[in-house]
């Protein structure tokens, strides 16, 4: 089977100024769906506790609000959790006068008189200063990343590359984590996670495209610096569409079937693949070829030194 | 011809021998199962441990799958649950409390591969359940013990010295005494300076009359005060978990100034953190020497004046009920070795130094002891009420003579290098307790763990295949390879991680999914090329080995690119993530080998032999 009997002749490098003004748009909007909207960010950041539950049969969450609201918990988040009888209970954090374990217990007795076979199945309290001191890790986590990235990237390439590629990665996580602002879903440790992963994996895609203008500039003497990045893409968009096929049937598989605890990972691993292809092919390529790479750059010639041979 | 040399395919082939071999123990899966351990801390030897515990399940018709000594400790698996708990009954009514007896899963694997020392990866909380507690110790309230206890010293020391002072106030990260008479600053200033050499003490005198002396402690101190704090703590808890006796616990640092705890399969939140929670401070008393401490056990009289303790061996030992110092005063201690013969350093603060000196100077040459008491908060019910009592446990864990007068220093002799290390290990936990408390807390129901076992192999099984259909569909003969190569990488991921005791979460899983999404890339890259070959008109051998040369540079630079951000998430991590970090990490390099070294074998060795092949199947 071949999807592409011969090399394509798309001229991806003409359109890349309206994707900068689409990538802006997105960014933006990321920006603004988290302004306005907010990410429903998980106890692992904010503190407070969660409690999940398991119901003998289904689940009715107004009495189940009600019984906390009684048992003293008026700021109380009560949701179906992967099945109709299974619930997530979520409070703020708690205060120093009562221990985790009382608040535990005080909920598990709530439960129980909405239904008698309620079972506790995971508690996680978390206190506010862990929470805070994840975002600033986290933070760093992706900051140390792009930079290192960044460094390698100009090394093994040059600078003008390392910056395009920068750029495109920067994109990525803006894209995924205004899906999950828009969307709603629970921003927790694991698409945190997630994230840095397809921080990786955009670069990945990067380089394969870069490797591959470097392999043609040499070549391609007579063209414009702009037909070698288009012919770079064609030639490797062979690739590009079945690798992404393939990560994305493992990455739908895990969102599809990987249970509730996998979802917010494996979503954002589909949106980030799918922020990936685009900003690889566009943006990268893009930035590097408006910074006015060309043959000078990559030609194997400018590495020979022979300073080092002098005695 | 276009055969791979033969030193690579054997080393790839050898490679993967091992790599079956190594992740063999996983096949098996786990079972339920107990964990004896002996609470006195002596470990269990030999097969002649496990007879007394078969036989006493025997009389009562259970029977363990397997029962074995692993670590010193005791390992009997059982067919089912129920079997598991009632057999957990009977060794506890048997053997009376002697035994630590904690409920675990425990590998299906037989016998020989035990016996080679193969381990199968073990399970993380998330998919086994079990509790895991993040505790910070308050080092800012350790430092502020210091300085309340400076500040009562400081008091003490001027009413020797009859020295009026209008107060003796703490303040944040200060002591300030106000002198009624600015003529006796240089007095005071040596009285203090006598308390504590090391604080930084400033002189002021008053234009209304008195004077002021501000100490403060010295960075050195704050800093030795505070990681003092946390290794007591790390000491203190670590002791509790072992006496629980839970398989694979663990208690490690976590960042400046938290300490994580593991603990699998337990599922008793409250009563964990209750004997996590324990206090310990300790006692140095004289050992009374005109009675008969044999004698006073054998009638349960301790005669006027004394109290009976029991030392670590069991032997009875009589104390006097005089008290020369108390836990609080000890700052620190620690064990070392002296010209080859180990001994432990203790220190005091000023006032037990004071009190060292007046015990020493008037019972030189009498024995002195240490006494460790741990207090524990039990419910007892009391008329039917439910009401918290503190239970202490009191042992003597050194009998030592003075052989000297000495005050706030000293040195305890004539130990084993094991001794000296536990003992100084006791002392500190015994000292003054740096406040602690939880700040993260998660319990992990055993049902969802299972749930989540279940889960995230079912969504590896079908995105696996999934994926293998695709790419035999794709790439037929040639995808069938990568399908293989794909397995060859699972299994060498999996030999690795086990080689390495990591432990599986659910994260984890999710690595090595992702790892299985991104690892065909480097085949595709690969194949790609291949066929572009193909196009060129280049003759197939050619084109596979061009195939593979050209791609080399991408999969490189790609593959490096990704482990940046593994290895970054690995040094950032905590916990589950820590797990994802390390099998992506582990995973890109599996997938560079098995990718570039194994994909060239497979296809040397079915195309390679070839003289002439018409068409590719890729």
């Amino acid at each position: 089977m071949e999807f592409f009997h011969s090399v394509p002749k798309f001229r991806f490098m003409a359109v890349r100024r309206i994707c900068y003004i689409i990538s802006a748009v997105v960014i933006l909007g990321s920006l603004a769906a988290e302004g306005y909207h907010g990410l429903n960010l998980a106890v692992d950041f904010t503190g407070g506790v969660v409690i999940e539950a398991n119901y003998a049969g289904t689940a009715n969450l107004d009495a189940t609000r009600e019984a906390l609201h009684k048992a003293g918990y008026a700021d109380v988040q009560v949701q179906n959790f992967g099945s109709s009888k299974d619930v997530l209970v979520r409070l703020p954090p708690i205060g120093d006068k009562e221990s985790a374990n009382a608040v535990t217990a005080k909920i598990e007795a709530a439960l129980k008189t909405v239904d008698a076979g309620a079972q506790i199945r995971r508690t996680e309290i978390v206190g506010p200063q862990v929470g805070k001191e994840l975002v600033g890790k986290g933070i760093s986590a992706m900051a140390i990343t792009i930079v290192l990235i960044l460094l390698y990237i100009a090394f093994r390439f040059r600078w003008k590359f390392g910056v395009g590629a920068v750029l495109a990665t920067l994109h990525d996580p803006f894209v995924v984590v205004g899906v999950f602002a828009l969307t709603g879903m629970q921003f927790d440790l694991s698409v945190l996670a997630a994230v840095l992963a397809v921080i990786g994996y955009s670069i990945n895609e990067t380089v394969v495209v870069f490797d591959r203008v470097r392999e043609l500039f040499p070549v391609m003497r007579t063209s414009t610096p702009l037909e070698v990045f288009d012919r770079a893409i064609n030639e490797t968009l062979s690739r590009t569409v079945i690798t992404k096929v393939a990560t994305l049937i493992v990455v739908v598989a895990l969102y599809l079937f990987g249970g509730e605890a996998l979802r917010g990972f494996g979503l954002a691993l589909i949106v980030g693949i799918l922020a990936v292809t685009y900003s690889s092919m566009f943006v990268a390529s893009g930035v590097a070829l408006d910074l006015g790479s060309s043959h000078r750059d990559l030609m194997p010639s400018q590495r020979a030194t022979p300073v080092d041979d002098l005695p | 011809m276009n055969r791979y040399p033969l030193w690579k395919s054997l080393l790839f082939a050898g490679v993967m021998v091992l790599a079956l071999f190594l992740a063999l123990p996983n096949v098996f899966g786990s079972a339920p199962a107990l964990q004896l351990s002996r609470k006195d801390g002596e470990l269990f030897k030999g097969d002649g441990a496990v007879q007394q515990f078969t036989d006493v399940l025997a009389r009562e018709h259970v029977t363990a799958d397997a029962s074995f000594v692993e670590n010193g400790r005791v390992v009997m698996r059982f067919a089912d649950v129920p079997t598991q708990l009632k057999a957990r009954d009977l060794i506890e009514s048997s053997a009376q409390g002697t035994y630590a007896i904690a409920t675990t899963f425990a590998s299906r694997a037989p016998g020989w591969v035990r016996a080679v020392g193969l381990k199968p990866m073990s399970l993380g909380l998330d998919l086994r359940g079990g509790i895991y507690l993040v505790y910070e110790v308050d080092v800012d309230g350790a430092v502020k013990q210091v300085l309340a206890r400076l500040e009562r010293d400081y008091r003490t020391a001027l009413r020797e010295k009859k020295i009026q002072y209008e107060s003796v106030e703490g303040g944040p990260g200060v002591v300030t005494v106000t002198l009624k008479d600015a003529a006796r600053l240089e007095d005071a200033k040596s009285a203090l300076t006598a308390v504590d050499r090391d604080v930084t003490l400033v002189t002021e005198t008053r234009p209304e009359g008195g004077a002021q002396l501000r100490a403060s402690l010295s960075d050195a101190q704050v800093k030795e005060r505070q990681s003092f704090a946390i290794q007591q703590n790390i000491t203190a808890l670590s002791n509790r978990v072992n006496s629980l006796g839970v398989s694979e616990a663990s208690v490690q640092r976590q960042g400046a100034n938290r300490i994580a705890v593991q603990l699998p399969g337990v599922q008793d939140a409250s009563e964990v953190i209750r004997l996590l929670g324990k206090t310990a401070t300790l006692e140095f008393r004289l050992v009374d020497q005109a009675n008969n401490a044999l004698e006073a056990q054998q009638t349960g009289h301790a005669p006027l004046g004394t109290k009976l303790y029991k030392q670590r061996s069991g032997a009875p030992v009589l104390l006097k009920r005089e008290i020369i110092v108390t836990g609080e005063q000890l700052t620190n201690a620690s064990s070392s070795n002296q010209q080859g013969e180990p001994q432990v350093t203790v220190n005091l603060d000023a006032r037990g130094g004071d009190e060292m000196l007046r015990t020493t100077r008037e019972n030189l040459g009498k024995p002195m002891a240490v006494v460790f008491i741990e207090r524990e908060r039990q419910l007892r019910e009391v008329d039917g009420q439910k009401v918290a009592v503190d239970v202490n446990k009191e042992e003597v864990i050194s009998v030592a003579t003075i052989n000297g007068v000495f005050s706030n220093t000293f040195q305890i002799t004539g130990l084993t290098s094991h001794e000296g290390l536990e003992l100084a290990k006791l002392l500190r936990a015994g000292a003054l307790a740096a406040p602690v408390y939880i700040v993260e807390q998660r319990l992990i129901g055993p049902s969802l763990g299972q749930d989540n076992i279940d889960k995230g192999v079912r969504a590896l099984v079908i995105g696996s295949v999934a994926l293998f259909v695709f790419m035999a569909l794709y790439y037929s003969a040639f995808g069938l390879v990568a399908n293989l190569v794909l397995v060859c990488n699972v299994v060498l991921l999996t030999a690795c991680l086990s080689l390495f005791g990591a432990a599986l979460t659910l994260p984890g899983i999710a690595g090595i999914m992702l790892t299985v999404g991104m690892a065909v890339d480097a085949n595709i890259l690969i194949y790609e090329r291949i066929r572009e070959e193909v196009r060129h008109g280049i003759s197939p051998h050619a084109a596979i080995k061009a195939g593979f040369e050209k791609a080399l540079s991408a999969i490189a630079d790609a593959n490096v690119t990704t482990l940046i951000a593994g290895v970054v998430l690995f040094l950032f991590g905590t916990g589950p993530i820590k797990g994802f970090a390390v099998v992506l990490s582990v995973g890109i390099l599996t997938t560079l080998f098995t990718a570039l070294m194994g994909s060239r074998t497979v296809i040397g060795l079915v195309w390679g032999r070839r003289a002439a092949i018409k068409r590719l199947p890729v």
